[in-house]
């Protein structure tokens, strides 16, 4: 055994420590901070990798777990309390994968290195905390302190319309923590005013020692729900994304989508579900619609964006709607797929962002128009830019294919109708990557500006190469991953399973279906 | 080999690595050894495979090779297994066989390239995927290199990216493509709702038992037939989907050759063959087949008749083909869609690369109606043409003539069969004479009508030198007299009944084991009406090809005073029915102004973003109107304090 119970608090100490470490440094020595930040964050990752190899994928409790006290006063009690299951397992491993990668995305940073670098590892210890913490007031406090240091990376170091975005960024999330923060409150009365423990409250509310009127259900459902769709973010709480995007650094592009984003559907997945799973059940209809149109409005809306990062951007509200719509198609495919896909959109779009950002840096722009035929310049960022593209859209043999097909499947299982609708996704997402593709990287160099492009630097594929190798990997041998979410994925299956076995929602759910399917044949003819 | 052919995948994967890598810095021989010679490897050992295959008694020849599990989640598991059997073992074959030719013919054709060491690796990954596809031993790894070939396609349309219309044509691939993907992907979703697996054997042997006579009416195997059908109609060029393929011609000629004629294109035909068992049991699907494929067959020889590009009349000619091909599936003549499938990838081939040929001693001149004479300077690429032309004429005993008169025979006789499947498929035979023998005779005879000095668009081959057109080296030439022997003689294998033994139907006989046959009629027929048939559509051709050599040889004036005097259908047809306007302002003008003026800036900038902007201005106006209220002055304070107390006072004065 390598990981011991402390390994998930050394995971958060290393940045910790390293951040403090940065700030005796003398901030004018660019060159040692970088190189410092890389080698904290390397560390770092590679702490992490013996949760993978001595992770037990037989059970879906706890490990790793360290559960000690924190704040104790009057029987209130506050605890540090951490631990993973497989959803939150590689969950971890992609933040600290994408660390260093973005630090190694972020040598162009001039301005003020050494609080740039600070920030990213504090941001590092918060995303990780989330990701951690069994204990509701820690995970409020992580969830709320990864906010701030971003907040500051699109203010400090973003583009022209950078205090906007930052201020709308924060704003937006707030709005929705608030009233998670009350939710919390109200389930920490409700569990008897005896502790804050996530995985204890969740098995009381299973067991019914903990009993919630239906309507306290759907609203304790709500405002945990709406914080979490706002992060995700699901239509209509998307506007801040491409905002956002657009002004973060690039690194800042990279965390956010690739990590960020995932502490909504993450969220979801530990809260809304096994919590409250009469309420997400009665609520899915509309949850789904919303996730479908996300997929297909994002599709779109990509397709018509001036600016690459903008596009990119659009892409990840279409993508994340797949993981939405898998979450509350409720079987093991479905929710199998819609984990994956949260790992697959971390790999991707995050390469695509550090793919963005290596054209940025020499150009200065970002827009569509203003490129033109430089695979002739740049062949090799041309081909690894392609390779991502692909995996972005769902390239069988790439991984976003693994985790689209199963949302999908798993999708159709419930729903033939939702699947028919999020399928066509797959059509639009082939447009707008392939049109952008063609504009950016095929024809003739018409700007000259571009005649001058150097093709990428040995950092700039060292850089890009871990994303691609990682992309392959998942495409090719995906059970090594989904074998070790699948007894997790299954509790949260069971615990949906359970309520529907109620008899008022069968029978709701059955008049529901003949009246959906796509007209192709009825729920009789299929099972005959 | 059968226990691990599966090798045979892995040297045209390895070699697409090392030249796509590390080509770069390569001789141009190397690259080609690479290339060539991983396509060989494979070739060899598929050939090794296939005759082990042969010494197994019929029932036993099917053979998997498991690898690993690729994805499993649930109940969901999906394999990377592939199955050797009669059908892949004609496919691979074809695959491997012919791409090994035409990956001789490149090293010639594509030379003084500079993305040369490209080139090859792209078409090794073609090779890897196109085996991938015919090899998977169930859907989803049959759907890995049905979207590889796709992707490989898109890769070398677009080799000559620097062109606006190969960057336009090589998306359009690929898009056009995955509409197609989309109906594929419901359509495994639906085979796995209802029968809860993918993997071919077991797939096919439940649907036998669930369903052992044909579905009545629109059921689920109507819907997993047609959706799987959508797919095929992407790949394969067919109605509403071909309209890619033309425009794929952009890509170099040997592409067109083996991915746009002989190989890619043809993935319809065989998985919806390969489906044998889902299609028999759905017949309403299958009328939709027949004639989806007939009405495309029908349609593409007409375009073809008004082209002028060379390859714009062979790439019509390829989908109308293919919708014969599609005919016979559609008939439920399995063995004879796949007959043609293997007799068109020779002849298909041979076209391809003759007119690149033609094309190469033009100096990339492409219209036909500015050359004109070659036959003396091309003796080989006109014999070997001319044998290829008679194949697809259906001329005996071209190989051609064999499949096509199985496929009319059985449109006509088979339990799915109908005369009218037969009328259109007999005028789409003597359409097929017609526009073959135009394009031989406008080339190879009559007037030269171009000049010898260097005229290309862009000559940028350092080799290609001014002068007289003149044949090339060996390496293109070997290819074509090959394909010319396989053209003449590959037919030979399934003789009609009336000859003898149809012995390429009866070894695909166990591939069709659990499809559904209850309803045939073959056999009832007497020879003497299959021989009388014979003659008619053979007379019908050879006619046709004498009208060819009436207008176009000795009086080059007929043609042009009919298409004056139907200036109109002249006009309909060289702009191929004006589909691809239509559909641009059909489809995509509406979805692209939706998306931006609607989506974008109405919904996304104006209302959404318009709200929460709105909030937040509001607040901020409304906070900027109170905080005036703090003025700092003591007098304002006193005077709120007064207003205040006023009020209180008011209040309790109205409320008593």
């Amino acid at each position: 055994m390598l990981a011991s119970e402390n390994i998930l608090t050394t995971l958060l100490l290393i940045p910790g420590l390293g951040s403090l470490i940065l700030a005796f440094i003398p901030g004018k020595n660019h060159g040692l901070i970088r190189n410092l930040a890389l080698v904290i964050t390397l560390v770092t990752f590679i702490c992490s990798v013996p949760l993978v190899l001595d992770f037990d994928a037989s059970t879906a409790d706890m490990q790793f777990v360290k559960n000690i006290e924190w704040i104790e006063a009057g029987g209130f009690s506050i605890r540090y309390n951490v631990g993973i299951d497989g959803i939150s397992l590689f969950l971890i491993v992609l933040t600290t994968f994408l660390m260093p990668l973005s630090v190694l995305g972020s040598w162009s940073i001039q301005k003020n290195v050494k609080a740039y670098m600070i920030l990213m590892l504090l941001l590092e210890v918060g995303m990780l905390g989330v990701f951690m913490s069994l204990d509701l007031v820690l995970f409020y406090f992580f969830w709320e302190a990864q906010l701030i240091p971003m907040y500051f990376l699109i203010g400090i170091w973003g583009g022209a319309r950078r205090i906007y975005a930052a201020v709308k960024f924060f704003l937006y999330t707030a709005f929705g923590s608030l009233l998670m923060l009350a939710a919390l409150i109200a389930l920490y009365f409700f569990n008897g005013g005896n502790s804050f423990d996530i995985v204890q409250l969740t098995e009381r509310l299973a067991n019914g020692a903990v009993v919630l009127a239906p309507m306290a259900e759907i609203l304790l459902f709500l405002a945990f729900f709406l914080a979490f769709s706002i992060k995700v973010p699901l239509f209509p709480f998307h506007t801040w994304l491409p905002d956002a995007h657009v002004e973060a650094p690039t690194a800042g592009s990279v965390i956010l989508a690739g990590v960020l984003l995932k502490m909504g559907t993450y969220g979801l997945l530990r809260f809304c579900l096994p919590m409250f799973p009469t309420a997400a059940v009665k609520l899915a209809p509309v949850i789904c619609v919303l996730a479908i149109i996300g997929i297909i409005y994002g599709a779109l809306v990509a397709m018509v964006q001036p600016d690459v990062k903008k596009l990119v951007a659009y892409s990840s509200v279409s993508h994340l709607g797949f993981v939405v719509l898998g979450i509350f198609a409720f079987n093991m495919q479905a929710i199998g797929g819609a984990t994956y896909q949260m790992l697959n959109h971390g790999i991707s779009t995050g390469a695509l962002f550090l793919l963005v950002g290596i054209i940025y840096d020499r150009r200065h722009t970002r827009q569509i128009a203003d490129f033109g035929g430089i695979a002739h310049r740049m062949p090799i960022f041309a081909t690894m830019f392609l390779i991502i593209a692909l995996s972005s859209i769902g390239m069988p043999g790439l991984n976003g294919f693994v985790g689209e097909f199963l949302v999908l499947q798993g999708t159709f299982l419930m729903s033939r109708t939702y699947a028919v609708f999020a399928a066509s996704a797959v059509i639009l997402a082939a447009i707008y990557m392939l049109w952008m593709y063609q504009r950016v990287f095929m024809g003739r160099i018409e700007n000259e500006k571009n005649m001058t492009l150097q093709d990428m630097t040995p950092r700039e594929i060292i850089m890009i190469l871990p994303l691609i190798l990682m992309a392959i990997w998942m495409g090719v041998a995906s059970p090594s991953f989904l074998n070790k979410m699948d007894v997790s994925i299954q509790k949260v299956v069971d615990r949906i399973e359970d309520v529907r076995t109620d008899e008022v929602y069968r029978v709701e759910q059955e008049q529901g279906d003949a009246l959906s399917p796509v007209g192709l044949m009825t729920t009789s003819e299929l099972t005959k | 080999m059968l226990e691990t052919f599966w090798i045979l995948l892995l040297f045209p994967l390895v070699g697409a690595a090392i030249n796509g890598i590390f080509g770069k810095r390569f001789s141009p021989g190397l690259i080609a050894t690479i290339g060539c010679g991983s396509v060989f490897i494979s070739f060899a050992i598929a050939l090794l495979t296939f005759f082990e295959l042969l010494g197994l008694a019929p029932a036993d020849r099917a053979v998997t090779n498991h690898l690993f599990t690729w994805i499993e989640s649930g109940n969901f598991v999906a394999n990377a297994s592939f199955l050797f059997d009669p059908l892949s073992g004609v496919m691979i074959l074809v695959v491997t066989g012919v791409g090994f030719l035409i990956h001789l013919y490149s090293v010639e054709y594509m030379r003084g390239e500079t993305g040369y060491y490209r080139f090859f690796a792209y078409l090794n990954l073609f090779i890897f995927m196109m085996s991938t596809l015919v090899l998977a031993d169930n859907y989803l790894l049959m759907f890995v290199g049905w979207e590889g070939v796709g992707l490989c396609s898109y890769l070398l349309i677009g080799y000559y990216f620097e062109t606006r219309v190969a960057g336009d044509a090589a998306k359009k691939a690929f898009i056009v493509n995955r509409i197609g993907d989309f109906g594929f992907l419901l359509g495994m979703f639906l085979i796995f709702q209802t029968f809860g697996t993918l993997e071919y054997h077991s797939l096919f042997s439940t649907v036998a038992e669930r369903f052992p006579a044909p579905e009545i009416g629109f059921g689920v195997l109507s819907g997993i037939t047609l959706l799987l059908f959508l797919g095929a109609t992407g790949k394969s060029a067919q109605i509403p989907l071909y309209v890619w393929l033309p425009d794929a011609m952009a890509g170099p000629t040997p592409v067109s050759a083996l991915i746009h004629a002989a190989t890619m294109v043809t993935a319809g035909v065989y998985m919806i063959a390969r489906s044998a068992t889902l299609y028999s049991r759905a017949p309403e699907s299958m009328l939709i087949v027949a004639v989806i494929g007939i009405v495309t067959a029908l349609v593409a020889a007409l375009i073809a008749i008004a082209q002028r590009d060379i390859k714009k009349v062979l790439a019509y000619s390829t989908v109308s083909q293919l919708g014969y091909m599609f005919l016979a599936v559609g008939v439920g003549a399995w063995a004879s869609g796949i007959f043609h499938l293997y007799t068109h990838a020779f002849f298909k081939a041979l076209l391809f690369l003759g007119s690149g040929s033609v094309i190469l001693a033009m100096h990339h001149e492409q219209d036909m109606l500015k050359m004109g004479g070659l036959k003396k300077y091309l003796p080989i690429t006109w014999a070997t043409m001319g044998v290829a032309t008679l194949a697809i004429a259906g001329i005996p005993p071209f190989a051609g003539f064999f499949s096509k008169d199985e496929i009319l025979w059985n449109s006509l006789v088979s339990g799915h069969g109908h005369l009218l499947l037969w009328v259109a498929g007999v005028l789409v035979a003597a359409l097929t004479a017609f526009y073959m023998a135009r394009l031989m005779y406008l080339t190879f005879y009559g007037k030269e009508r171009f000049s010898h000095e260097s005229h290309g668009h862009h000559d940028d081959h350092d080799h290609h030198h001014s002068g007289p057109p003149k044949e090339p080296s060996l390496f293109v030439t070997l290819p074509l007299m090959i394909l010319g022997v396989l053209s003449a003689i590959a037919g030979l294998v399934g003789l009609p009944a009336w000859l003898g033994d149809n012995r390429f139907e009866h070894f695909l006989e166990p591939v069709f084991h659990y499809a559904y046959t209850g309803d045939g009629h073959q056999g009832e027929h007497s020879h003497s009406l299959e021989i009388g048939l014979t003659v008619v559509i053979v007379t019908l051709a050879l006619i046709s090809i004498f009208l060819a050599y009436r207008f176009f040889v000795k009086n080059p004036a007929i043609p042009e005073r009919i298409a004056e005097r139907f200036a109109g259908i002249h006009k309909l047809l060289w702009n191929k029915f004006y589909v691809d306007e239509v559909y641009d302002a059909l489809i995509v003008w509406p979805i692209e102004r939706i998306s931006r003026f609607v989506l974008w800036k109405g919904i996304d900038v104006g209302i959404i973003d318009g709200a929460v902007n709105g909030v937040a201005s509001l607040m901020q106006g409304w906070s900027n109107r109170v905080k005036r209220l703090q003025s700092g002055y003591a007098r304002a304070y006193a005077s709120w304090i007064l207003f205040g107390a006023v009020l209180i006072f008011l209040y309790y004065y109205l409320a008593n």
